[in-house]
């Protein structure tokens, strides 16, 4: 990785007489800042990052060469200082050269770009399988195969809201950190499979080179094999309507015992925490449980004070759906609202939640704010209602 | 020709040089104008209106992104802000204005009277203001404008509100007033040369507004056809978009790129042309390579049509389609490389001087190579996997078709504006405009590279802390840009009004017929009689 190093230093400073041809004085202020590709935690990543340093300084080396000559005849043939035009205005050997030059150049960067889009399209033989969907907004993660088969779980933006609307000081992965961080084995070939519930997605972690879309109703697949120990981020990159910037991807990659021990602790979790839809709730419990619920699913489109944005999203608060009978409310949830033939914002839930946590937050929309119903409504009573 | 000449209840024998204008007054002289010059100015001005929209529309967008969090707009209205911006941008400001060029400028370049269908070229100019007026309009229907992006990809597109089908029939209009402008020009070209002016005789700016023309009359309808079926899935229960019903959400992709490539040459080209007649007007020295310049568009105009996936590398392609579209895209460099060769063979031991027209087209020049390399290295799958959707495309594009069509387009007013008004505009405030024009464009656009390869997703109202400071500095360059154009408008307004007189010929290099045959300003009826030039 000795050359890739230098190679790397040398477009550094390439990138930086770029800056300086530029004449914003910027390239000083640059050194300081996140300026480059994030470093590669992966081959494959290292090979996409080589290439692009390679292509970036022929292209410096390229521009330099032509806009020397250019700038030279703007500093040389000016009429100021007394040039007398020539008229020549073509000259076939030139113009042969200044053709099949570059495309011969071209050649060249093609062949070992060729190598690196097709290892990066090998997804044969993974060691763990997880299906990625992409929901309006936030991602769900399905361990489908290998090591954690059936560990299944939504991941959400874990930023508060009064850090996104400034009246609380931002963290420091302000916009960055979710509530569940997918958690895969450092050295094992992981194969993704992408799809999505609703719009277009797109499931991007940089370090890795790894990023494809996700398109609702069909399977696309990537693969990366992490070799860095560490949590990286980042986000959605596909315009997937309002919260489009607000549904972070957080990868974090552990050695092969703490992902066992990781695999281990969420098997058991998911023995001890089941929401048991058999028992009957307490309103109080009911409320409370979903009040949580409603600040991951609900709270972007409804608003935390009910009031929703009308007309795309509507109020809650004081709504007929939610104050009328509580199966026309059991309903719209579970099977989302469909409006001439096609699905809206408002999606079927019933995908996405259990029987306990729907009971719950339909309990939370019907007591609270100016919604008084009194009314607790039981997992039971939900399950019924399940096509 | 006499229709043409009818219309205006002309005699059409009169003297070349001193047919006046003798219709209608005040503002139904606009309405109902069929004059190419006169079109040509309304084409202008309305590009400039919506300039000044769309850049309010930048701004807007800017100053939410000048600091994290969210402080001015909600993320539904910022999305439908960089969705309007992208539209009129687009179809409202950048290709309106070099229609504005074809219409004053081919008939004066080629010998001709007007243009060939002088009525339908009214109406090509008077379809775009409705269309206007529906893309701002749906910012205050139910739901707002469609929060989309331009490119409208489905299936987001059905969750939009009315704003949505606004937005698709104002993209029906602003299609059929391209289609009606290209079938025109392209038939006052083949057809209205004067004797002596071959083709291979044409200035290099008409050369180019032929080809483009092919490429609306070639794209149009698929734009057309690709919104048409976004309307048909939101409202009538088809599902070409919806794999729930048997369609596919990546077929609108490639039908809009199969559009969308084609659109990006349709902006370049024009753009191609009006440098090509600045530089060597003011290199004093005739253009390099004129033949391998033809060439060399009409090959860019071919290979644009086979490219268009490059914009796609993420949905998933089999590996054989990634790699043709890879192929097929890094050749475009050969001839784009030809052209930026013969421009700088031409200033090569020219007599330069460098009046403003000359500063914006080396800035042309100089940036949309910039731009043309960056496309390059994202032409490179592997390398767009990592910069697909981030600011380093935003970047990317903007050095296009800011760097490159907006620069051209102010080098082609400074350049025509004393041939059209009579007048010179004030130099030193153009090398004013030009200076700072390149300086804030730069500094909005050359960090937004920085900005996509650390990783900045576009289309984002809010953003992690890293990327603040180049986010400010891109915001700062953005407001002065803004108020520089600001400047350009004085500056116009002071030309027209109290400009110092221009003489027939105020650029000496320059070589074609309007500067050659025709006195300044224009007047209003030229080449009744065609010159001849053989």
């Amino acid at each position: 990785m000795k050359a890739s190093k230098s190679a790397r230093s040398f477009a550094n400073r390439a990138g930086v007489v770029l800056g300086a041809v530029i004449g914003l004085g910027f390239s000083g202020l640059a050194l300081a800042l996140e300026w480059n590709l994030q470093p590669a935690g992966s081959k494959l990543a290292a090979d996409i990052h080589w290439l692009h340093e390679a292509v970036m300084i022929l292209c410096t080396a390229i521009f330099v060469g032509v806009f020397g000559f250019m700038f030279w005849a703007c500093y040389a043939h000016r009429k100021s200082k007394g040039h007398k035009a020539a008229q020549f205005h073509e000259n076939t050997t030139v113009e042969i050269l200044w053709t099949v030059i570059p495309a011969v150049i071209l050649v060249g960067i093609a062949w070992p770009t060729t190598r690196v889009v097709i290892a990066q399209k090998d997804t044969s033989n993974p060691d763990l399988t997880i299906k990625v969907t992409g929901y309006q907004w936030k991602w769900g993660y399905d361990y489908v195969k290998g090591e954690g088969e059936g560990i299944s779980f939504i991941s959400t933006l874990s930023t508060p809201r009064d850090q996104i609307e400034n009246r609380a000081p931002k963290g420091e992965h302000y916009l960055l950190e979710v509530d569940n961080e997918l958690v895969v084995p450092i050295g094992k070939k992981v194969r993704i499979l992408t799809t999505a519930a609703d719009v277009v997605h797109s499931w991007w972690v940089p370090v890795f080179g790894a990023k494809q879309d996700a398109i609702p109703g069909f399977i696309r697949d990537l693969w990366f094999k992490p070799e860095k120990i560490g949590t990286f981020r980042s986000q959605c990159v596909e315009l997937c309507g309002k919260e489009h910037g607000f549904m972070p991807i957080v990868v974090k990659v552990v050695t092969q015992d703490e992902y066992s021990k990781w695999v281990g602790a969420q098997m058991k979790l998911i023995a001890a925490t089941a929401d048991d839809p058999a028992k009957t709730y307490t309103l109080d419990d009911l409320r409370k449980r979903g009040e949580q619920v409603y600040a991951k699913n609900c709270v972007v489109c409804h608003q935390a004070t009910g009031k929703g944005m009308p007309p795309a999203f509507p109020p809650l608060d004081g709504s007929k759906v939610v104050l009328g009978p509580k199966d026309g409310q059991i309903t719209t949830v579970l099977n989302g609202v469909v409006k001439n033939g096609t699905p809206t914002a408002m999606v079927a839930f019933g995908k996405q939640l259990n029987d306990v946590e729907l009971a719950a937050v339909i309990t939370f929309t019907r007591n609270n704010w100016g919604n008084k119903t009194g009314e607790a409504i039981q997992p039971a009573e939900v399950k019924a209602l399940r096509k | 020709m006499s229709a043409v000449a009818d219309t205006h209840g002309h005699d059409g024998h009169a003297d070349d040089h001193h047919g006046g204008y003798h219709g209608a007054g005040g503002i139904m002289r606009w309405v109902t104008t069929t004059n190419h010059k006169d079109i040509g100015t309304l084409y202008l001005w309305f590009s400039f209106t919506m300039f000044m929209t769309g850049g309010a529309m930048a701004m807007a967008i800017r100053l939410e992104l000048f600091q994290p969090g969210i402080q001015f707009f909600n993320p539904d209205l910022f999305n439908q802000f960089t969705t309007m911006h992208g539209l009129i941008m687009v179809f409202g400001a950048i290709m309106p204005a070099f229609v504005g060029f074809a219409n004053w400028q081919i008939p004066i370049m080629i010998g001709a009277p007007d243009m060939a269908f002088a009525r339908l070229n009214n109406w090509s100019f008077w379809l775009l203001p409705f269309a206007a007026s529906l893309l701002i309009i749906s910012f205050f229907t139910p739901g707002g404008a469609p929060g989309v992006g331009w490119t409208m990809y489905a299936p987001l597109t059905v969750q939009m509100g009315m704003g949505m089908d606004l937005t698709i029939f104002a993209v029906h209009l602003l299609g059929m007033s391209s289609i009606l402008g290209s079938i025109n020009i392209i038939t006052t070209i083949l057809n209205m040369r004067a004797p002596g002016m071959t083709l291979m005789r044409m200035p290099l700016f008409v050369w180019t507004w032929l080809i483009t023309a092919y490429l609306l009359v070639a794209a149009m309808p698929v734009l057309a056809g690709a919104v048409t079926m976004t309307l048909t899935d939101r409202h009538f229960g088809t599902s070409f978009f919806n794999a729930a019903g048997g369609g596919d959400p990546v077929l609108y992709q490639h039908i809009f790129w199969f559009f969308g490539h084609p659109e990006v040459y349709i902006i370049a080209l024009p753009a191609f042309g009006v440098v090509s007649q600045v530089i060597p007007a003011f290199s004093r020295k005739p253009l390099f390579g004129y033949a391998s310049m033809v060439y060399a568009t009409s090959a860019i105009a071919i290979l644009s049509f086979i490219v268009w996936a490059h914009h796609m590398y993420t949905v998933g392609m089999p590996v054989q389609a990634q790699l043709f579209f890879m192929y097929s895209t890094t050749l475009i460099a050969v001839p784009t490389g030809v052209k930026v060769f013969n421009w700088v063979a031409t200033m090569w031991k020219g007599s330069l001087t460098f009046e403003t027209p000359m500063l914006f087209a080396i800035g042309f020049l100089f940036l949309f190579t910039l731009g043309g390399f960056t496309g390059l290295v994202l032409s490179l799958v592997p390398i767009d996997i990592q910069l697909q959707d981030t600011y380093y495309v935003v970047a990317h594009f903007h050095y296009v078709m800011v760097a490159g069509a907006l620069f051209a387009a102010f080098a082609g007013i400074y350049f025509w504006l004393p041939k059209w008004t009579g007048r010179m505009y004030d130099e030193t405030l153009g090398k004013w405009h030009f200076w700072l024009t390149m300086i804030f464009f730069n500094m909005i656009f050359f960090v937004q590279h920085f900005l996509g390869l650390a990783g900045m997703p576009r289309r984002i109202p809010d953003y992690p802390l890293i990327f603040e400071t180049w986010n400010k500095i891109s915001s700062i360059g953005a407001f002065g840009f803004g108020l520089t154009q600001l400047l350009f408008l004085y500056l116009i307004l002071k030309a027209i009004k109290s400009g110092e007189k221009a003489p027939q010929k105020p650029w000496e290099g320059a070589d074609s017929l309007e500067w050659t045959h025709l006195p300044t300003p224009v007047p209003y009826h030229t080449f009744e009689t065609p010159p001849n030039l053989k």
